[in-house]
């Protein structure tokens, strides 16, 4: 009984003290963010990474969302009668949820895993303990142009995302099943607000904060070898990929 | 053929993905950057069921602006008051008539306008005094039904 008593104990203290390292690992960010920005070039290469080498992926896997949510949400409107509403379904959709979602989802396999293997692998061949026996602090040349960009980078996925799926959607619905083009633009004008795009808006910059946030901390608090990094990776890439699916509902109930 | 530099593919995805949130903002979100074009009116009805803000206030079916607020009027016995954003083009004489009106099989509302006769142009902050309220048609159903019309 005294056995498990401890047991739970020591569990919740484990776990109160990895809460507080994450937390005073993004304070101390930010801070250093506040205090000595690094070199723009830095902060470039991390935009180029995150961002730019994202694109191809963020856009197949756009096109593909769209579609389907054309393709489906025609048959389903078909039984209503009203295939006109086809643009509204998909816009809405693609803006409030799926953007974000999926595209902080594809950033966190693409880049994320990178982020925390690249970081990692520094800790265990001790290139960080190097810069620091140095004087050159790691959080300004490692963490901090990883986490403005990716705070930078997501918005802007997103946004990509949802046109390239919204013009998914109207290929499929518009020139495959015949939706009225007019139809197809102007309900979608006419339903999504400015609230909508608000919404998606700040979804897709705190999960960038997210990504970027678990990415560089389970890099930084690698285990031993080979294996730490490895598990570090595996669990960055879980925790961010579940972090972001909790707040976004909690984003949704709060700010809808 | 030299390799783009960093800065260069940095630059055109930071210029894409502006343009989209800018089009995405200006064309869907409807944000106004600009805030003059429009100005402001309101009209009272007796009942603006299911009117949402943001339905369109048309005249001959042509959009002139947005319903912006509906709220509930007590001092005048509990009536709705409607603010609408009107285009500056769009000039409306103070005895033009507002109608609630129901569009498509779902029942979507909008406000029309019919144009007035009278030469007083209604001004920014102007109250459009004819109204007809929206038709319930369950109402309307039952006085068939018990003969009433």
């Amino acid at each position: 009984m005294l056995f498990f008593i401890e047991k739970l104990g020591g569990l919740s203290l484990a776990l109160l003290q990895e809460m507080g390292r994450m937390m005073n690992f993004i304070l101390y960010s930010f801070y250093t963010i506040v205090r000595a920005p690094g070199k723009p070039f830095a902060l470039f290469k991390q935009l180029h990474f995150i961002g730019a080498k994202s694109f191809f992926v963020i856009f197949l896997t756009a096109a593909f969302t769209g579609m389907v949510l054309g393709l489906q949400g025609y048959y389903t409107l078909l039984k209503f009668g009203s295939e006109g509403m086809l643009g509204s379904v998909v816009a809405l959709s693609l803006i409030r949820e799926l953007g974000p979602v999926l595209s902080a989802l594809m950033v966190t396999g693409r880049a994320g895993s990178a982020i925390t293997a690249e970081i990692g692998i520094m800790r265990i061949t001790e290139q960080i303990d190097a810069l620091e026996s140095m004087a050159l602090e790691p959080f300004k040349y490692l963490m901090s142009p990883r986490i403005l960009s990716a705070l930078i980078a997501l918005p802007l996925l997103c946004s990509i995302f949802d046109l390239v799926g919204i013009f998914g959607g109207y290929v499929i619905g518009v020139k495959l099943l015949g939706v009225n083009p007019g139809a197809y633009f102007h309900e979608m004008q006419k339903s999504v607000e400015w609230k909508d795009i608000w919404i998606g808006f700040v979804k897709s910059i705190s999960f960038g904060l997210i990504i970027s946030w678990i990415c560089c901390y389970k890099g930084y608090y690698t285990g031993h070898g080979a294996e730490g990094v490895s598990k570090a990776t595996t669990s960055a890439v879980v925790m961010s990929s579940v972090l972001i699916l909790i707040w976004d509902y909690f984003l949704t109930s709060v700010l809808l | 053929m030299k390799k783009a530099s960093v800065e260069a593919v940095v630059g055109v995805f930071m210029l894409v993905g502006i343009l989209s949130l800018a089009y995405l903002s200006i064309r869907l979100g409807k944000l106004e950057l600009m805030g003059g074009d429009f100005y402001d009116l309101s009209a009272t009805f007796n009942s603006v069921s299911g009117l949402k803000s943001g339905a369109s206030v048309e005249i001959a079916g042509v959009e002139i602006g947005r319903v912006d607020r509906i709220e509930l009027d007590p001092s005048r016995g509990y009536m709705a008051r409607v603010l609408l954003r009107v285009r500056t083009g769009a000039k409306l004489t103070d005895d033009s008539i507002a109608s609630v009106r129901t569009r498509g099989i779902i029942g979507d509302k909008y406000i029309l306008i019919k144009p007035g006769g009278s030469d007083k142009i209604l001004l920014g902050g102007g109250k459009i005094r004819e109204t007809e309220s929206a038709v319930d048609l369950e109402q309307l159903i039952s006085e068939y039904i018990h003969g009433k019309i």
